[in-house]
């Protein structure tokens, strides 16, 4: 579904990604791993259209995207979430989940200032959906309260909730279980399961976190300074001599 | 504390006396072809040594005074009123707005003329004011050019009106509209620019607007303006003593009353009031619909938004071209209102007082923004006795309003859509 074939990003004289190649089927969940700095997050914004790579190409369902802008890959169904979470803090929970699912409401100006029935069925179908999706991981409760005030990890789940109401096909975690503790780090990984079991939602996850890493991912990428370093099963990894010396550490 | 407290106000007097004593001590007197400096006479010199002892005094004891005054609960930011329930709250709110806006329905037929006339003047700049809230305070693009759009509805209404004759009310959207599209086409080179960067562009095009309609003379008529804009008719009733165009009647003759020249400002103040609520109920309509919240959202978070597939360029400009009709609405009952017009209404002054009107009632508060809009139409036509002195009263205003209420006078409150427990 997604192919990377050698990607490279150049910042100046900085090459932060040099010849990335991974790609992801339906129905899986990859990982990206390597130590602080590799150019992981990079990836990242390459594929999510954030920065122009520089090389290399992305297909999407075979068709090309590395010059897509951002809000269009993001339409055809790749949708990413944030290392740093990023809501909008100032409107409510539910709100957040709105502002989402801006396509599926009639844009049309005059049905909206006029409140026309299809209008109103479209508006109350969005907040079903998100009523479902908050629900889905446990925020109802918390539906209309201003998301700047929610703690850490109730702020990380409604950034994956707000990210499923689109309905992606891919979804890309950046980090997400940095700043959880144990308990939620159990939840995340039985979340992202569920969304790959039974969404049919792909999974491309940035994670420093092993244990979550190892247990939920089919296949593992491995990226040290920019470049790719190992390839595999979890198994293969953590078996891998040279993913050991770089990042792993002998135990 | 007290040694710097001491050194900064013995700095402050004398800043002050630097300042106040060329510019109050010495005056500039023609004798035949020749000017000469005379010194003020002694009470201005008391005047100026008392105002830096004053500032001297001020600062001294400055934090008691401010502290005091923060004391004062009524002007007090920290203390937070009880909060009430969002339903209540909107409640009282729309209650109170209708009781307005009935008020202002029958307020013009009990006071004079001029009043009326200002009335019409401060719905204009609720208009406007209500229109560039939609740019600054909900999307977040500080635009310095927005009289532009006003000058493009109005000159729209006074060129049509003058080369085709066309009547208010076929003008009124033509202004707007063609006020909107100015704005798309204006806005698409500049919205990618950001912050300080946008302000200057936006600042350009508005200069731009006002220079090319001074120069253009061969169609607006350059500097001297166009006059002759005909006053809105009422279902092709005149309000003149004569008519003016044939195939109308007059107001008066059809009614059955004697001629008074009250009844044409009464009607435009209508007018104005009308379109005023209805720019109001517009905007707040689309502040609850998905591109009012794309807007917020865009505001909020720039990047995130774009990760969720909202494009940066439709949803500002989107914002851009609303405001701009509503300016162009605006423009439209100004030009009819004055009967001329010419570049001079549309400096880059006036786009600074809208401005002000916006930050001063508290951005994206549409309450706020309607009471700063009336407070800064008013009061330098209440303080007109002052006249030299109006533009310091404004800016003290200013100053003392940031230091008060930095938030604005109304702080925006955002309306929440709730999501309804299914139990």
């Amino acid at each position: 579904m997604l192919e990377v074939k050698n990607l490279s990003m150049r910042f100046g004289g900085l090459l932060a990604v040099d010849q990335v190649s991974l790609d992801v089927r339906e129905h899986e969940i990859v990982s990206i791993i390597g130590p602080n700095g590799a150019g992981k997050t990079t990836v990242f914004n390459c594929l999510s259209g954030f920065y122009k790579p520089t090389g290399g190409d992305i297909l999407f369902n075979g068709q090309p995207i590395q010059a897509k802008p951002d809000y269009k890959i993001s339409r055809l169904g790749m949708v990413r979430t944030f290392q740093h979470v990023r809501l909008f803090g100032n409107m409510t929970v539910v709100e957040n989940l709105l502002v989402a699912q801006h396509r599926h409401l009639n844009t049309n100006l005059l049905s909206g200032l006029l409140k026309t029935p299809d209008y109103r069925k479209r508006e109350q179908k969005s907040l079903d959906r998100a009523a479902y999706w908050l629900d889905r991981v446990g925020l109802l409760a918390l539906a209309n309260r201003e998301a700047g005030n929610l703690a850490y990890g109730q702020q990380r789940r409604l950034e994956i909730a707000r990210c499923m109401v689109t309905e992606p096909k891919l979804l890309m975690l950046d980090e997400p279980a940095a700043g959880l503790n144990p308990a939620e780090t159990k939840e995340l990984d039985q979340l992202i399961v569920s969304l790959k079991e039974d969404y049919n939602v792909s999974v491309l996850l940035i994670e420093h976190d092993m244990n979550l890493v190892m247990g939920i991912s089919d296949r593992i990428n491995v990226i040290s300074q920019g470049r790719p370093l190992a390839a595999g099963t979890p198994d293969d990894i953590r078996q891998n001599d040279d993913v050991i010396k770089a990042y792993l550490g002998e135990a | 504390m007290a040694a710097h407290n001491l050194k900064h106000a013995l700095f402050c007097a004398f800043i002050t006396l630097l300042i106040a004593y060329p510019i109050l001590g010495f005056n500039l007197k023609s004798e035949g072809m020749n000017l000469s400096l005379t010194g003020a006479d002694a009470f201005t010199l008391v005047m100026v040594f008392l105002a830096a002892v004053i500032v001297f005094g001020f600062q001294l004891f400055r934090e008691p005074i401010m502290g005091s005054l923060r004391s004062i609960p009524a002007l007090a930011p920290t203390k937070k009123p009880e909060p009430m329930t969002e339903n209540r709250r909107v409640k009282i709110e729309s209650r109170i707005i209708t009781i307005i806006v009935v008020l202002a329905v029958f307020w013009p037929f009990f006071v004079s003329r001029g009043s009326v006339d200002l009335g019409t003047l401060v719905l204009i700049y609720i208009m406007l004011a209500l229109g560039l809230n939609v740019v600054v305070g909900l999307a977040g693009l500080l635009d310095l050019g927005y009289v532009a759009f006003y000058a493009v509805g109005a000159y729209t209404f006074a060129l049509l009106s003058d080369y085709l004759g066309v009547s208010f009310w076929l003008a009124l959207p033509f202004g707007a509209l063609l006020a909107a599209l100015f704005g798309l086409v204006l806005g698409f080179p500049v919205l990618r620019l950001r912050g300080d960067y946008l302000a200057i562009v936006t600042l350009g095009f508005g200069e731009i607007i006002r220079i090319l309609l001074n120069n253009w003379t061969s169609l607006t008529g350059g500097p001297n303006g166009i006059g002759g804009i005909p006053e809105p008719t009422l279902f092709g009733m005149e309000f003149g003593r004569r008519i003016k165009e044939e195939g109308n009647v007059s107001f008066h003759e059809t009614f059955g009353i004697a001629y008074a020249g009250e009844h044409k400002v009464i009607f435009l103040y209508l007018i104005a009031l009308v379109l005023a609520v209805i720019t109001a109920l517009i905007i707040r309509r689309l502040m609850r619909m998905p591109v009012g919240r794309a807007w917020e959202a865009l505001r909020e978070d720039e990047i995130a938004a774009r990760s969720l597939g909202l494009s940066r360029t439709a949803v500002k400009l989107s914002a851009f071209t609303i405001g701009a009709f509503f300016a162009g609405f605006a423009g439209t009952v100004f030009a009819s209102k004055q009967g001329f017009i010419s570049p001079e209404s549309f400096v880059f002054l006036e786009s600074a007082i809208v401005l002000a009107i916006v930050v001063l009632g508290g951005m994206g508060s549409q309450i706020g923004v309607i009471l700063a809009a009336v407070a800064v139409t008013i009061l330098p036509e209440l303080a007109r006795e002052f006249s030299e002195y109006r533009m310091l009263i404004f800016g003290a205003a200013m100053v003392l309003m940031m230091v008060w209420r930095p938030q604005g006078l109304m702080p925006m409150r955002r309306i929440h859509i709730e999501l309804k427990q299914q139990e």
